[in-house]
């Protein structure tokens, strides 16, 4: 089992009428009425620490992502983030997870496939090169990506980045979409043949069949917990199967928010409110941006249209409680949360590589710092053989970080220097 | 009503094309939302031969056939192929909205092919004073409102969509309206200018803008963009009508139509 602090970098600090006042924290929200230059420096630098501490507190992995024009997580450039956090666990048996610099926004999208190899080498061989669609909001709205063209742009762009990183001789690219006369990286990565990659998806069935194909570990960043989330990843599992591939619980990843406490009592007051504004608004997004014409093909169009699995809930008509009953946020002790993790995601989900949003919403750093400390303290170690006697290879982390567990160090001991 | 499917593009292109009516030729070029046979088009065929092409990838059966287009210029080539296997000589050309920047590009392109050219609230213009708004990311009721007068009329409902119908019916016309909008809006995204500014001069065929005095869409102050650059370029406004003035004022667009096409 493999166990990563994810993080959105979100504005901690939104007025209490925001998603009254707003029509959505992604596109529109306006800088400058609700943020401040200085303080969202603040805001990097706690991120920063947020997942150092992560490191240094045993967690396998850290993970950033790419977001635009939101105040829901604003990493413009995660590998601005991943160069940081490369430099400062150098020494560590840390992965450096980018979840991650997005494609189709990408010109030429070899960029990606350059700083890629640029973390790999600074981190001595220890990235996982998630390479995402990226959302409609960032890459058809705020990037201005034709929908219909989101998807083959990323394939081709997706191709491209695999071919750069592995080609022993120079190539030229005559794409549909890119066209580059001498492809010649450099650096190249570390890892061979290429960095393990990941692909986030979000339940499409055609991102199945992608990750599949590619031999990459599909990761589902859910926010809405691991009972929703079951019909999904058995179709992806299913996908696994009917492709002749075996159910290696490493081929599969998912995002799972985790608020850890004294007890059930403890970690409500401490969490509720952080839970409920994440949930009310960094989510506050209108619906149809998440499906801009031509995003989606014809035939999911049809499927989706057609067989509306439930109308979804509306997040929110919902309060803490309900986040947590659902599954949405697993909170409480650290039994317990150690518990529903292994009973609803990891065994339900059959998940191998498991990431944990810690910093929730609002949450301030220093609670985000408790919240770190205890999932590492009291939780990550009793999850971490999970997977380990069925004898399964973790073909999706970094090879020279596969057989080791992270150490604990204390914090204050200076990181970095490989 | 007749119907006949095309191939174009090295076949790889199907278009459906309805047609009705006898007399001069005349191609109408829809919108965003797909076709439809509605009462204009059927009170058009009266005075004229109207063909009626669907936009490559709205056509049924063919949806992936949109793959095959990367960009107005092929496009505008599909139409070119199209006229010819029609065997069209000097059509008049009327379009809506994006169909009407589809015209006003074929006209640019293939001049002498075009007898006239009538523009009902043509897309392909931008101005940073007026910005026009992503229709295609509006939930269905703030769509009503931005593209109908009336977004509770029946024009509204038939075009878009929002009777209590049953949901089976319901669920394909949304697919319908969403791959309408997809496939067209593969040339649009995300800023609908996409350079006809360069090539409008070429346009030879007499032209008729129509817009509706109420659009909240596309501004009728974009109707200045066509008449400045085309020669002789005349502007009919109609009343009560936002931007679809062929459905929400079919006759006052018919008479002036007929008016212009016929004089």
């Amino acid at each position: 089992m493999k166990i990563s602090a994810f993080h959105l970098m979100p504005h901690r600090e939104l007025p209490a009428d925001f998603e009254k006042k707003y029509e959505s924290v992604w596109v529109t929200p306006p800088w400058w009425e609700v943020a401040d230059p200085a303080r969202v420096g603040q805001y990097y630098n706690w991120t920063l620490d947020e997942l150092i501490h992560a490191a240094r507190m045993g967690f396998d992995g850290v993970c950033t992502n790419e977001h635009h024009q939101n105040a829901y997580g604003f990493m413009p450039s995660p590998n601005l983030m991943g160069s940081v956090l490369a430099r400062a666990t150098n020494g560590s048996n840390v992965a450096v997870v980018q979840m991650g610099a997005t494609l189709p926004t990408s010109n030429p999208p070899i960029r990606v496939a350059e700083e890629y190899a640029m973390l790999d080498c600074i981190s001595g061989g220890r990235l996982v090169a998630g390479l995402p669609l990226g959302s409609p909001m960032d890459v058809n709205l705020c990037y201005g990506i034709t929908p219909m063209e989101h998807r083959e742009r990323y394939r081709e762009a997706f191709a491209l980045t695999l071919k750069a990183w592995q080609a022993k001789e120079m190539f030229a690219w005559n794409g549909h979409y890119y066209q580059l006369p001498t492809v010649n990286l450099w650096p190249r990565p570390i890892q061979q043949p290429h960095p393990p990659v990941w692909v986030p998806g979000s339940g499409s069935i055609s991102t199945f069949d992608f990750a599949v194909d590619n031999e990459a570990c599909y990761c589902f960043l859910s926010y809405s917990g691991a009972r929703s989330a079951k019909t999904m990843m058995d179709g992806y599992w299913n996908v696994v199967e009917k492709k002749g591939r075996q159910a290696n619980p490493y081929r599969a990843g998912f995002l799972q928010l985790v608020a850890v406490g004294e007890n059930d009592a403890d970690a409500e007051a401490k969490y509720a409110r952080h839970v409920e504004y994440f949930y009310h608004k960094c989510l506050h997004v209108p619906a149809p941006y998440f499906a801009p014409p031509g995003n989606q093909d014809y035939r999911s169009l049809v499927a989706t249209l057609n067989n509306p699995v439930r109308r979804a809930e509306n997040p929110k008509d919902l309060r803490y409680r309900d986040f947590v009953d659902k599954g949405y946020v697993i909170a409480g002790n650290a039994a317990t949360v150690r518990d529903r993790l292994m009973e609803e995601v990891v065994k339900g989900l059959h998940v191998g590589n498991l990431m944990v949003l810690l910093q929730i919403g609002s949450m301030p750093h220093e609670l985000a710092m408790e919240n770190i400390e205890r999932f590492g303290r009291d939780v990550l170690p009793s999850l971490r053989r999970v997977w380990d006697d069925e004898g399964w290879v973790n073909h999706w982390w970094p090879e020279k970080l596969r057989g080791a567990a992270p150490v604990r160090t204390p914090a204050g001991v200076a990181a970095g220097g490989a | 009503m007749r119907e006949q499917t095309i191939a174009v593009w090295q076949d790889k292109v199907r278009m459906r094309v309805l047609s009705d009516g006898s007399g001069p030729p005349l191609v109408f070029f829809h919108g965003s939302w797909g076709l439809t046979w509605d009462p204009f088009l059927a009170e058009l065929a009266k005075s004229f031969t109207v063909y009626a092409p669907e936009h490559p990838g709205t056509t049924p059966e063919a949806p992936d056939d949109i793959y095959h287009l990367d960009g107005l210029w092929d496009l505008v080539l599909c139409y070119d192929e199209l006229f010819g296997k029609l065997g069209l000589d000097r059509p008049a050309l009327v379009g809506h909205s994006f169909g009407a920047m589809v015209a006003c590009e074929v006209a640019a392109a293939y001049p002498a092919r075009v007898g006239r050219l009538a523009l009902i609230a043509p897309f392909g213009f931008w101005r940073d004073s007026e910005p026009i708004v992503n229709f295609m990311v509006l939930d269905p009721g703030q769509m009503r409102a931005r593209v109908f007068r009336d977004p509770d009329g029946a024009a509204a409902k038939q075009l878009l969509g929002g009777g209590g119908d049953n949901p089976q019916d319901g669920a394909a016309a949304r697919v319908r309206l969403m791959w309408a909008m997809g496939t067209t809006g593969k040339f649009i995204w995300p800023i609908p200018d996409k350079g006809l500014k360069k090539r409008i001069h070429r346009v030879q065929a007499p032209t008729l803008l129509i817009w509706g005095k109420e659009d909240r869409l596309l501004p009728p102050v974009y109707a200045d963009e066509f008449t400045k650059r085309i020669a002789g370029a005349r502007l009919q406004t109609i009343s009560d009508a936002g931007h679809c003035p062929q459905l929400e004022q079919p006759d006052a667009v018919v008479r002036a139509l007929r008016g212009f096409l016929t004089s």
